[in-house]
């Protein structure tokens, strides 16, 4: 074996792939386009998962869009907060950050709650589930049907199916992305502000006569929760009772009153008002403003809250001129 | 050599021994890219381009190297080295100068670089022992029975998308099956030279 066989093929290889590279290089200069970087920049800030829940095929094409000025720096539902806030530095515009949302499935009808219509043994789905017998096995017809075409369509995990055959989205992991709503037959899934925990769990927007028979976690349109509100942020629309999130000041009142439980809320996260008694000048406007007169206090004399009838809403840390009420 | 043998090699490269439907070569794009006669069109150019300029050099490369120093094992390589520096070049100039026909060609643009087509043509060239000229005029008949074949199935998919398909068939089982028919009908071509 002589060593040119070994040189030659390196060499002549190794020659052809110098000459071609460097005419590539050459082409490359002469025609070049030229690509906004901000665009590259943006695709580089964007998450990357390419969901088109922005709307429009894919994070580059987005990054585009945003980068010709056609798109708003906080369309992108996945980033949230802070890619608005990266992708408006790249862009020199300001923005004004949006309340981050996430999905919830508004129905806690599981199968000991909700009663079956029939039994289902078909393709383990909700579309095809919910063709069958009029809407699908369970009693109510607006309730979320459990079999997962939500989970499988979320690509960052965040649908879970819990006991009882109901779909729970994992607040932390979800994105806003939509995916779910979209596939969703029963349009049991709804956005949610993500610091909300009072939300209303019930979609049957029927008559609560036929609604009791058919399920007992059920919104029975008894509209206790409308004269329990303090605030006036529950409303009434074919037969469901609706917060207005704006208005609402997770005070859980309805939560206690609601005879069905058909409104969530944990309880455990309640807060208390605590009066700071180095600042109280007594000027009894907190005292005025609580909606449970849960204050005591003369005027000029140190208020006190009292604990068992603080609901926690936060009307007098709003209120008080001084400063000397916070929320625990 | 005589201009009635270079017409002959034209003909038969174009219908006799079409490079898609009689050698079944860069199926992969003719697949891919088949949707609209447009896009078709721009993809034919782009692999006519391609196989114009890959004979050439091949042909030089083959003679001038690898014939020279013995090393024609070496052909594969070489070529495809070859032919991917010309796609590159193909997909700077598509993309100075048609933006839309970049978009549309998508990864199938890049993917000449594998497309047998291509690689096939060249290493023809070399085993029929054809000369300069005849290398040329057997890459123009490929390219231009491949670019024919690539637009007149884009042209009966884009009717077959109006058209009353069953609906298991719809898409690309009846693209296959159209390809096949078409391939038959080609048939009818053997024997012309």
């Amino acid at each position: 074996m002589n060593i040119e066989s070994i040189i030659y093929p390196i060499a002549s290889l190794g020659g052809l792939g110098l000459v071609f590279g460097a005419g590539l290089a050459y082409a490359s200069q002469k025609f070049a386009v030229e690509i906004d970087p901000r665009a590259l920049a943006i695709r580089d800030a964007l998450p990357g998962a390419n969901c088109g829940g922005c709307g429009v095929p894919g994070c580059d094409s987005f990054a585009k869009l945003v980068a010709e000025g056609k798109a708003s720096v906080d369309g992108c539902p996945v980033g949230g907060p802070d890619c608005a806030k990266a992708l408006a530095e790249i862009m020199g515009v300001e923005v004004d950050v949006k309340e981050r949302r996430v999905a919830k499935v508004i129905c806690n009808g599981n199968k000991e709650k909700c009663k079956d219509k029939f039994d289902y043994h078909g393709i383990n789905d909700c579309v095809a589930a919910s063709m069958v017998g009029g809407g699908g096995d369970k009693s109510c017809n607006y309730s979320c049907l459990g079999f997962g075409t939500c989970v499988r369509a979320c690509q960052f995990d965040a649908i879970e199916i819990v006991d009882g055959r109901i779909a729970k989205i994992i607040p932390e992991k979800c994105t806003a992305c939509g995916k779910c709503i979209e596939v969703c037959p029963k349009d049991v899934i709804d956005m949610v502000p993500y610091e909300q925990s009072v939300v209303i769990t019930c979609n049957n927007k029927e008559t609560g006569k036929i609604v009791r028979k058919k399920c007992e976690v059920a919104c029975i349109a008894c509209k206790i929760c409308v004269k329990a509100c303090p605030f006036e942020a529950i409303d009434f629309k074919n037969n469901l009772a609706f917060i207005d999130y704006e208005k609402c000041t997770q005070c859980f009142v309805c939560v206690e009153k609601c005879p069905t439980k058909a409104i969530e809320g944990d309880l455990e996260k309640r807060k208390k008002a605590i009066i700071d008694d180095d600042t109280c000048i007594g000027c009894t406007i907190c005292k005025k403003h609580c909606p449970v007169e849960a204050i005591e206090g003369e005027l000029k004399g140190k208020h006190k809250i009292l604990a068992d009838k603080c609901i926690g809403c936060g009307v007098c840390e709003a209120k008080c001129p001084k400063k000397s009420i916070k929320m625990n | 050599m005589n201009i009635s043998s270079l017409f002959v090699i034209l003909i038969s490269a174009i219908l006799v021994n079409n490079f898609v439907l009689s050698r079944f070569l860069g199926i992969c794009p003719f697949l891919g890219v088949s949707k609209q006669v447009e896009t078709a069109f721009g993809m034919g150019m782009a692999v006519t381009f391609v196989m114009a300029m890959a004979s050439i050099i091949t042909y030089l490369v083959q003679i001038l190297i690898l014939d020279n120093l013995g090393i024609q094992y070496m052909q594969t390589i070489a070529f495809i080295l070859v032919i991917a520096s010309l796609v590159q070049l193909v997909e700077m100039i598509i993309q100075k100068t048609s933006p839309t026909l970049y978009q549309s060609l998508g990864v199938f643009l890049p993917l000449i670089t594998t497309n047998c087509a291509v690689l096939g043509l060249t290493i023809l060239n070399i085993s029929q022992d054809f000369n300069m000229i005849e290398s040329i005029f057997h890459a123009i008949g490929a390219a231009i029975g491949f670019s024919l074949a690539i637009v007149l199935f884009a042209a009966i998919r884009e009717r077959l998308e109006l058209a009353h398909v069953p609906k298991a068939f719809k898409g690309f089982p009846i693209a296959l099956i159209t390809a096949s028919l078409m391939s038959l009908a080609f048939l009818g071509f053997a024997g012309l030279v």
